[in-house]
């Protein structure tokens, strides 16, 4: 039922794409994001409390796109909910529609814009891959009999290039063990890393979407370098988008080379624009 | 040990204000609080000039052998009964638990003086480190013996996260993140590094903590005297 896990099997090259629900209750901002982006991407992720940020939650935004005619990846942290809400929402978001789920850890509570909050981390996420895995095969993480079982597609995240890449592998493989059958990685800067990560995870027998992220300016990769956790601008490409003449044109032009590349060594693209949405189509090479 | 830090002085006053307190009676601790630097002679005494200047009068003070040792506590406000009596509080520089072993020893009102943080290593003098959090289901026999509950902010039991960085924590940046020290320290042991820990019980970890040695033993002082009647009535069960 999840057209986006069929492409992905029949081999097709595929595109995913990212959509944050609003700190609010109106959905006009996200829906024109859907629209943008929607018919470029065979799914869209719907994030959930991204940066430990409070949005309204990704079961309800993922319905929405739904019904927008455009496949959810609904996103699952393991910072928010107990195993008791994680496994309720499992089943929710299989009655509401939702086919496919990226289960992540989160960051930690510290970093977002509820510092107090308590980070639960009642599972982490190879163990709630696990449980999604046992939902689908119709019964709960204790082993009792659901009524109506759920089939969704599990993906992960990966990181490709963050070091040591000995441990990152060994998480990857975990959790392709434990039942992830897709990956999105974090924004890819070197495509051999990437084939790398992705001839391991062939053999584990999963699929890898590499993270593209638009490098729209030198206040995002400064953000990047100094803030966000796991992840590095390398300092060729930051000297590239940064003596551009027009940064954000040079990194649109970037992100169009890596997609490319791409094509030629994994299973899709996920699109991280940044606000830049429009440029997409011409990132993907399909404006022509 | 328990570790202990000083609580706001200005919450201790705050306290007696509200009590309207004017004599204070100081019980320290010579166990955690008197190597944590927290609630042992030098700082009662500390205390003690403190609340002096502040107008109060302190009746006396005492430094419990082990301040959350019922029996001794309530030995060591037997010793100071008329100087307890004088008081219209008593301030505790000991961790929580103390604080409640005094309070269960008194009739006085009882007052925190130290905040409790951790069950600590002493790393050396002054250093202290928490390692474990007494989850009551230890995982250390699989993680060659680092502690992920306890020294990953996140708790997570299978690692790294999507922030760990060249061998770095996400949210403590300035340490090394507990599952690359897990695994590798796995690894150097030639140990399976492919395991992944299933969900923790924290079943295990149930509030309050209880546990009665004597009862235990009673208890299976009766089993075993119920097996005997039960062998010579003929062998049951069998
Ligand atoms: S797993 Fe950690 S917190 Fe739990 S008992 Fe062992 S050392 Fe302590
Ligand atoms: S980087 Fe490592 S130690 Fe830090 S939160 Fe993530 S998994 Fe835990």
């Amino acid at each position: 039922m999840s057209k986006f896990r069929d492409a992905l099997l029949a081999g097709e090259f595929v595109i995913t794409g990212e959509v944050a629900p609003p700190l609010g209750t109106d959905l006009a901002g996200l829906k024109r994001s859907v629209e943008i982006l929607g018919p470029h991407c065979h799914a869209l992720n719907i994030t959930d409390n991204q940066g430990a940020t409070l949005h309204l939650s990704s079961l309800a935004a993922s319905r929405v796109v739904l019904d927008m005619g455009v496949e959810p990846i609904f996103q699952q942290t393991c910072r928010d909910r107990n195993r008791l809400a994680l496994q309720s929402d499992l089943l929710a978001a299989w009655t509401l529609g939702l086919r496919n789920v990226l289960v992540v850890t989160g960051d930690d509570p510290r970093a977002g814009d509820h510092p107090q909050a308590k980070g639960v981390f009642d599972l982490d996420s190879t163990q709630l891959m696990s449980i999604v895995r046992g939902m689908n095969a119709g019964h709960d993480m204790m082993g009792r009999e659901l009524s109506g079982a759920t089939d969704l597609y599990i993906g992960g995240a990966m990181f490709p290039e963050a070091e040591p890449w000995d441990i990152q592998l060994t998480r990857a493989l975990r959790k392709a063990e434990a039942g992830a059958e897709f990956f999105q990685t974090q924004a890819v800067f070197d495509i051999d890393k990437l084939a790398r990560a992705t001839e391991e995870m062939h053999a584990a027998g999963a699929k890898v979407i590499a993270g593209i992220l638009l490098l729209k300016g030198p206040r995002v990769i400064d953000f990047i370098n100094n803030k966000l956790a796991g992840l590095m601008v390398p300092a060729h490409i930051e000297r590239r988008i940064k003596d551009a003449a027009d940064p954000a044109a040079e990194a649109i032009k970037l992100a169009r080379e890596q997609v490319a590349a791409c094509r030629e060594v994994c299973d899709g693209v996920h699109i991280m624009p940044l606000g830049l949405d429009s440029a997409v189509p011409h990132i993907l090479g399909v404006d022509a | 040990m328990i570790i202990t830090r000083p609580r706001e002085w200005s919450r201790i006053m705050a306290n007696l204000d509200e009590l309207g307190a004017k004599r204070v009676f100081i019980m320290g601790c010579g166990q955690c609080a008197t190597v944590a630097d927290t609630g042992g002679e030098k700082e009662i005494l500390q205390a003690k000039a403190k609340l002096e200047q502040e107008g109060r009068e302190v009746t006396g003070w005492a430094v419990g052998e082990v301040a959350c040792h019922l029996g001794g506590t309530k030995l060591e406000a037997r010793k100071h009964h008329g100087d307890l009596a004088a008081a219209d509080a008593v301030l505790v520089l000991t961790c929580g638990a103390g604080v409640q072993t005094v309070a269960d020893s008194t009739d006085k009102p009882v007052f925190p003086g130290l905040e409790s943080v951790f069950l600590g290593n002493v790393i050396r003098h002054g250093v202290f480190e928490e390692r474990c959090q007494m989850c009551g289901d230890c995982v250390l026999d699989a993680t060659a013996g680092i502690c992920p509950v306890t020294t990953c902010p996140k708790g997570l039991l299978n690692g790294p996260c999507g922030g760990m960085w060249n061998g770095k924590c996400e949210v403590l940046t300035d340490r090394d993140c507990t599952h690359v020290r897990i695994q590798r320290r796995l690894t150097e042991q030639g140990r399976n590094v492919l395991a992944v820990l299933p969900p923790k019980d924290f079943a295990k970890k149930l509030k309050p903590g209880s546990v009665n040695l004597r009862q235990d033993k009673k208890r299976a002082a009766a089993a075993v005297r119920s097996d005997d009647a039960a062998s010579t009535g003929g062998g049951a069960g069998e």
